[in-house]
């Protein structure tokens, strides 16, 4: 789905390396000679983004959506809660909303001001979710960013842009893509892309995987 | 503030370009920026909305052509100095030549994994919500030179209440250390053509998550 690009003009992007790198020494080795934080669990948290959390998780709660018509109800009607059953994460915030893509009405998540995202279910946001251009497009030319994306939407389909402006946080579930019938919720995640979660993809075809 | 953080509807920036196969960080320093901002955050020194405003109010310049972890580092530097947590001159040196302040509380690798869950921003309501889904309702025409979480493309124009959200921190109160100030949130669902104009894709809506503040009947 994603294009093939070249980065080399891309500078929101870029490490700023060496400077950086001896910036934020400098500044984790004095806040942990002051005692305000432990380099242990620095690289704890760096490691648990590195590793734990991330996409997977939000494709084990949309395949467990498509299996289960009562759990689809649960996370419609009350996200945390039902991510929170589902017993992937030993706790999820409160915030969380899921909303539904359906034949007529696609959902695509942003946020204008800076880069609020399910983080728990998702990972930490990809850099084109925080960048310049996804921020100011979104809300006023989605189906131009989806056409960045190489997405086309099919004719009749309404679209519906959440800026997250506040604390609370979007998934979209997306639509189970036919001839998956009878598929085990774990050959279904395969399918679940991260950017069909935020709304600016699709997931993948049966045939993709199969 | 009107600054350039509130981005929605400007041109200009060109066309989104994802990266296949991105990596969590693309340079080892900018995991650490992220951990060291939420170690410091889980030490109660300042609230979340107090480290949004730390961002936009970075020069604008400054804020547009730095990467989005440079952004977080440049912040991390001013509010430990601004608070007093440490000094300019240590973190030139890159050594602590002062003791440090007594916080409220330190994360520990025990503390991780809990501390990758959100906390809860909801508090008891003070009174009863003014709005219910449904409701028409207008984005008022503001312009605070603060902290706002309502963005400049939303106001001024009409909206349906589509969900009550509960009752939440006000970002506009809390990013000033005024408190909590617990306020109302709704979903508030616009037509395209009403924040865009007449020209607009017919078949788009957007929301805003919106605090009753930024609301009136409309």
């Amino acid at each position: 789905m994603a294009h093939e690009h070249d980065h080399d003009d891309r500078d929101d992007h870029g490490s700023e390396l060496s400077e950086m790198q001896l910036r934020v020494r400098a500044l984790e080795t004095v806040l942990a000679e002051k005692g305000y934080i432990d380099p242990a669990a620095i690289d704890a948290i760096i490691e648990a983004y590195e590793t734990k959390v991330g996409p997977h998780i939000g494709a084990r709660v949309v395949a467990k959506a498509w299996s289960d018509p009562a759990f689809k109800r649960a996370l419609l009607e009350h996200a945390s809660q039902a991510v929170l059953a589902l017993g992937l994460l030993n706790r999820v915030g409160d915030h969380l909303i899921a909303v539904e893509n359906t034949p007529k009405l696609h959902n695509m998540i942003v946020c204008t001001l800076c880069s609020c995202y399910p983080w728990e279910v998702l990972g930490l946001p990809p850099v084109w979710y925080k960048s310049a251009p996804y921020r100011s497009r979104a809300v006023n030319d989605p189906r131009g960013v989806l056409n960045d994306f190489g997405v086309t939407l099919p004719a009749g389909t309404d679209i519906r842009v959440w800026d997250s402006t506040a604390e609370t946080r979007f998934i979209v579930l997306p639509m189970r893509p036919s001839g998956t019938e009878g598929w085990s919720e774990e050959k279904l995640a395969a399918l679940v892309t991260r950017d069909c979660m935020i709304g600016t993809g699709l997931p993948k075809q049966a045939r993709e995987i199969a | 503030m009107n600054g350039l953080h509130d981005m929605g509807g400007m041109h200009g920036f060109g066309r989104v370009e994802p990266e296949p196969n991105e990596p969590v960080f693309h340079a080892e320093w900018e995991g650490h920026t992220l951990a060291i901002t939420r170690a410091m955050g889980y030490t109660g020194v300042w609230t979340i909305d107090q480290t949004r405003a730390g961002i936009e109010e970075l020069p604008p310049d400054i804020y547009l052509s730095s990467s989005y972890y440079k952004k977080w580092a440049l912040r991390l530097e001013k509010l430990v100095v601004a608070l007093g947590l440490a000094g300019a001159d240590e973190l030139k040196a890159g050594h602590a030549s002062q003791p440090g302040k007594t916080l409220k509380r330190k994360l520990t690798v025990a503390d991780v994994p809990a501390s990758l869950t959100r906390g809860s921003f909801a508090r008891p309501a003070p009174s009863p919500a003014r709005f219910k889904s449904g409701d028409r309702v207008r984005t008022k025409n503001i312009h605070p030179q603060t902290h706002t979480r309502l963005p400049r493309y939303a106001r001024g124009h009409v909206g349906v209440v589509e969900a009550m959200r509960g009752c939440h921190v006000f970002p506009d109160s809390s990013a000033l250390g005024a408190g909590d100030n617990p306020q109302w949130l709704y979903t508030v669902r616009f037509e395209g053509r009403e924040l865009w104009g007449e020209n607009t894709d017919p078949t788009l809506t957007v929301s805003i998550e919106a605090f009753e503040p930024y609301l009136e009947a409309a």
